[in-house]
């Protein structure tokens, strides 16, 4: 059996495979690029070859111009390309619009990139599929036992009562701006919130090419309303890095939320300010990071970026053979 | 449980008081008896537990998951209830959530043994916040930022009545409080507050704004009084019922047999408690040896004599004082005072004076004895009546200027909470110098406030940026006679101490100032916190 570092092997560049010489998820440009989705850290514009779902081809044009590679390789999820003998298959990773797994396959090896994903139920992209490998490259962005996402549905609800609790304030969002914040919109609508919803400008765009690729919204409206008090019991979404900004001082007394895995720990909302805290997370909990390792039983474990250290250790403690690459240039979750 | 889980999650996060009072008050309302009850006297810090110590929640946790991986989770959140609650491996099939009611009843009747068997099993059945709610419950302090004023003042709101209502009754009530509630839902009357023996609310002063007040209020409405350094306390002595109360309305009676023995009379003083030697007062310092025990012993007893230095009078052998103007109140007081036969209750007494000039000269410089050691003034209008809560205008209290000195800042910590991200408790000192003529540094004292967010993060900088050493949260950071950052630090006193280097400890310190400009070398000399510390005993 060949061994799995001559299919891919990490470079400052990103995971790099020699023999169809191409890279996955390169964080500087390179002259092919395998995209598993379209946040900014995986997807960097400036490639010469690009190869991804046509939805994150969409996600990159939008953000970075049409002209954002030298020329663009859509690949539908389950379809194949092959080149000098390894095939590279797109499969759903349930993490945002688009986002997918590369399978690599070369002389009966096997190695599945997982990029970011998560494998509860997302009402804006297809469930994770798992598939079978030698070598899963797993992330590792809440590998640790501390972070276990509770059910969104709760999460939502919390909101929800809030809004209901305390009519005279608005209730800010913090969502990242490319599927989390669409994800919660979804959330919202499916527990029953019809009204308007107020959106930061920064999200527009994107909330726009959800809905062409057939993601409901419903009525939203950009929160530049002038009367403050106009946004007294409403629900305004923004990136987070607005939340404390001068931006946010157009709404009346805001009750702060933040929709991230990391608002599982007090200590981050406390740091951050926020009063409402909602665990909604794009990426695989503890629970599900240990149970997709678990289900894959692969002949080894690679961890990409995160906190590989306890899953490392959870690794070691069921006998499954494992390495950190502790590539660098992926962000936390959110964390700006 | 749920309900109370989520209403202490959503507290310790909310920062606003009226935004505290609407979750405060919404749960009142909604939550059934006696669940409410319960969450109210967890609140008020009147249900306690020690029937899980945190060593037996660890040690339960560790059986369940490996050591090492729950170790790394422990010091990446930093609190043992809260990454218990994130990280508990809950077996399934587990189980109904428990109400919070079910859980008070078996950890108050519950034996030790059984009691870890039902935790375990609750742990099971309840989400992570539940778990949080329930260990920071069973561990004692919620120290979630509600006191037990703010508990009351939203039980008072949900009923439409003023706080002190509330707190006229509280001492008559035990949780889970059916009658309160009762009471407040309109369904029955209000529940009798002249139980013998009860606390009422305490009248406060504010602190006097000396550019803007002294020019409106005129010396004559006013008495003043030394502003005492012990601790406000209310002393009920009613129907052989004695009971001592600190000012918020907590029951310390057991803690000061000493003092209880003394309340022979019937009515209720408003005072300050003190340690008490043939007549003087002692320092601060002495009374803290005395606060806060759970038992007394003989020696405690004998070593610190506590008692009472009076300023008003509440109640008179059954007749309720306080709607009396303070004139004629303090006239009771006297005669009052004067009637006993113990040396451990004193009369605080009332300083004549004709202009704010005279009064601030007597601020400036306090004649010997007791004085030396008040922490400033108090003003009381002679028409004010006894009014519950902190009025505005009949009282004021007049602090003295705080010490100041110019230290060096030599260790930083990482705060906690909100400030875990930050360098923010500081450990500064001042030079001694050696018979060679080499100077050092020797820490006096520990702060963390004073200054402002933009400053923190000023500081923090530093820190990071002037760190030498490391030793897990703490760092050292560069001081020497040419580098170093000189904080300017207040303080209220200083007392001789075995326990620190430097021979002293201060109380109350803060940083003042920041001072950027000042070259670490001019920063004080421990000689200088000596002679202040002579000038204060030397009495």
């Amino acid at each position: 059996m060949i061994r799995p570092e001559s299919l891919l092997c990490p470079k400052p560049e990103g995971l790099y495979c020699a023999p169809g010489d191409f890279f996955v998820d390169p964080v500087s440009p390179v002259a092919r690029a395998v995209i598993t989705h379209g946040h900014a850290d995986h997807a960097r514009a400036g490639h010469g070859v690009v190869i991804a779902t046509p939805e994150t081809l969409a996600i990159m044009a939008e953000r970075y111009g049409a002209d954002f590679a030298g020329s663009v390789q859509p690949l539908a999820y389950g379809e194949s390309v092959s080149r000098d003998g390894v095939q590279v298959t797109l499969v759903p990773a349930g993490h945002v619009l688009g986002s997918a797994q590369a399978v690599v396959a070369w002389k009966g090896l096997t190695m599945v990139v997982s990029g970011d994903y998560k494998r509860r139920r997302d009402p804006t992209c297809p469930p994770f599929e798992p598939v079978p490998c030698d070598v899963f490259i797993s992330e590792a962005t809440f590998g640790s036992p501390v972070f276990r996402h509770p059910d969104d549905g709760h999460e939502i609800a919390k909101l929800l009562r809030s809004v209901e609790q305390f009519p005279d304030r608005a209730h800010m969002v913090g969502a990242y701006a490319l599927g989390k914040a669409q994800r919660i919109i979804r959330l919202l609508r499916e527990a029953g919130w019809e009204r308007t919803i107020y959106v930061h400008g920064a999200l527009e765009r994107l909330n726009h090419l959800y809905e062409r690729h057939g993601i409901a919204l419903g009525p939203l409206a950009p929160a530049t309303s002038t009367a403050k008090q106009d946004f007294a019991g409403q629900i305004i979404i923004a990136p987070p890095g607005a939340l404390a900004d001068r931006w946010s001082r157009r709404f009346p007394d805001p009750v702060s939320a933040f929709a991230s895995g990391w608002m599982q720990v007090r200590a981050r909302a406390r740091q951050r300010g926020v009063e409402l805290p909602l665990v909604i997370s794009d990426h695989a909990d503890w629970d599900e990071l240990t149970a997709t390792i678990d289900e894959l039983r692969p002949g080894e474990l690679w961890i990409t970026h995160g906190r590989e250290e306890a899953l490392m250790r959870w690794a070691q403690l069921h006998d499954i053979k494992a390495r950190a690459l502790a590539l660098v240039g992926y962000e936390d979750e959110t964390e700006d | 449980m749920r309900a109370f889980a989520e209403l202490l999650d959503r507290l310790s996060l909310t920062a606003s008081r009226n935004a505290k009072l609407v979750l405060l008050r919404d749960h009142f309302a909604n939550a059934p008896d006696p669940d409410r009850g319960w969450a109210l006297a967890a609140l008020t810090g009147d249900l306690t537990f020690d029937a899980a110590k945190p060593a037996f929640i660890r040690k339960a946790v560790e059986a369940r998951m490996d050591p090492v991986l729950f170790g790394w989770s422990y010091d990446y959140v930093g609190d043992l209830a809260e990454t218990v609650a994130l990280v508990w491996p809950a077996r399934p099939g587990a189980n109904r959530e428990p109400e919070l009611s079910e859980v008070v009843d078996a950890l108050r009747g519950a034996s030790r043994a059984e009691v870890q068997r039902l935790i375990e099993g609750w742990l099971d059945a309840l989400d992570a916040t539940g778990r949080w709610a329930l260990l920071k419950l069973m561990t004692g302090g919620l120290r979630i930022g509600v006191s037990a004023r703010l508990a009351k003042t939203a039980v008072a709101a949900m009923g439409q009545v003023e706080v002190a209502e509330v707190e006229e009754v509280w001492h008559a009530l035990s949780p889970p409080y059916d009658d309160l509630f009762a009471w407040l839902e309109g369904r029955s009357e209000r529940p009798t507050a002249d139980a013998p023996g009860r606390f009422r609310p305490v009248m406060l002063a504010q602190a006097i704004d000396e550019a803007i007040d002294f020019g409106k209020l005129d010396p004559d409405d006013y008495a003043a009084e030394w502003k005492w350094d012990g601790i406000r306390v209310q002393a009920v002595s009613e129907g052989g019922v004695r009971r001592l109360y600190t000012r918020t309305g907590d029951d310390i009676s057991r803690t000061f047999p000493d003092v209880i023995a003394a309340l022979d009379f019937e009515g209720a003083l408003d005072g300050e408690l003190l340690v008490l030697r043939e007549g003087g007062m002692a320092s601060f310092a002495d009374l803290q040896q005395r606060l806060n025990r759970k038992s007394v012993n003989d020696k405690m007893l004998a070593d610190f004599p506590a008692g009472v230095r009076a300023y008003d009078l509440l109640s008179d052998g059954g007749e309720d004082l306080r709607a009396l103007p303070f004139a004629q109140r303090r006239a009771r007081l006297e005669a009052f005072v004067g009637a006993l036969n113990t040396s451990r209750i004193d009369l605080s007494p009332v300083q004549t004076f004709a202009t704010w000039e005279e009064l601030a000269e007597l601020r400036r410089q306090p004649p010997p004895g007791d004085p030396t050691l008040a922490e400033g003034l108090m003003l009381k209008r002679w028409d004010s009546v006894y009014e519950a809560g902190r009025p505005k205008g009949p009282w004021f209290k007049w602090k003295r200027d705080p010490f100041l000195i110019d230290a060096v800042l030599m260790y930083a910590q990482r705060g906690h909470g909100k400030r875990s991200s930050f360098y923010s408790d500081y450990t500064f000192g001042v030079w001694t110098e050696a018979v060679d003529g080499s100077r050092t540094l020797t820490p006096v004292g520990k702060a963390y406030f004073g200054f402002t967010d933009e400053e923190l993060k000023e500081i923090d900088k530093y820190v990071r940026d002037h760190t030498v050493d490391r030793y897990g949260p703490v760092r050292a950071v560069r001081a020497d006679v040419r580098h170093g950052l000189v904080f300017e630090v207040a303080f209220e006193g200083l007392q001789r101490s075995t326990r620190h280097k430097s021979g002293v400890a201060m109380r109350f310190p803060r940083i003042s100032r920041i001072r950027w400009d000042k070259p670490s070398g001019e920063a004080d000399e421990l000689a200088t916190l000596e002679r202040m510390l002579e000038q204060m005993e030397g009495r």
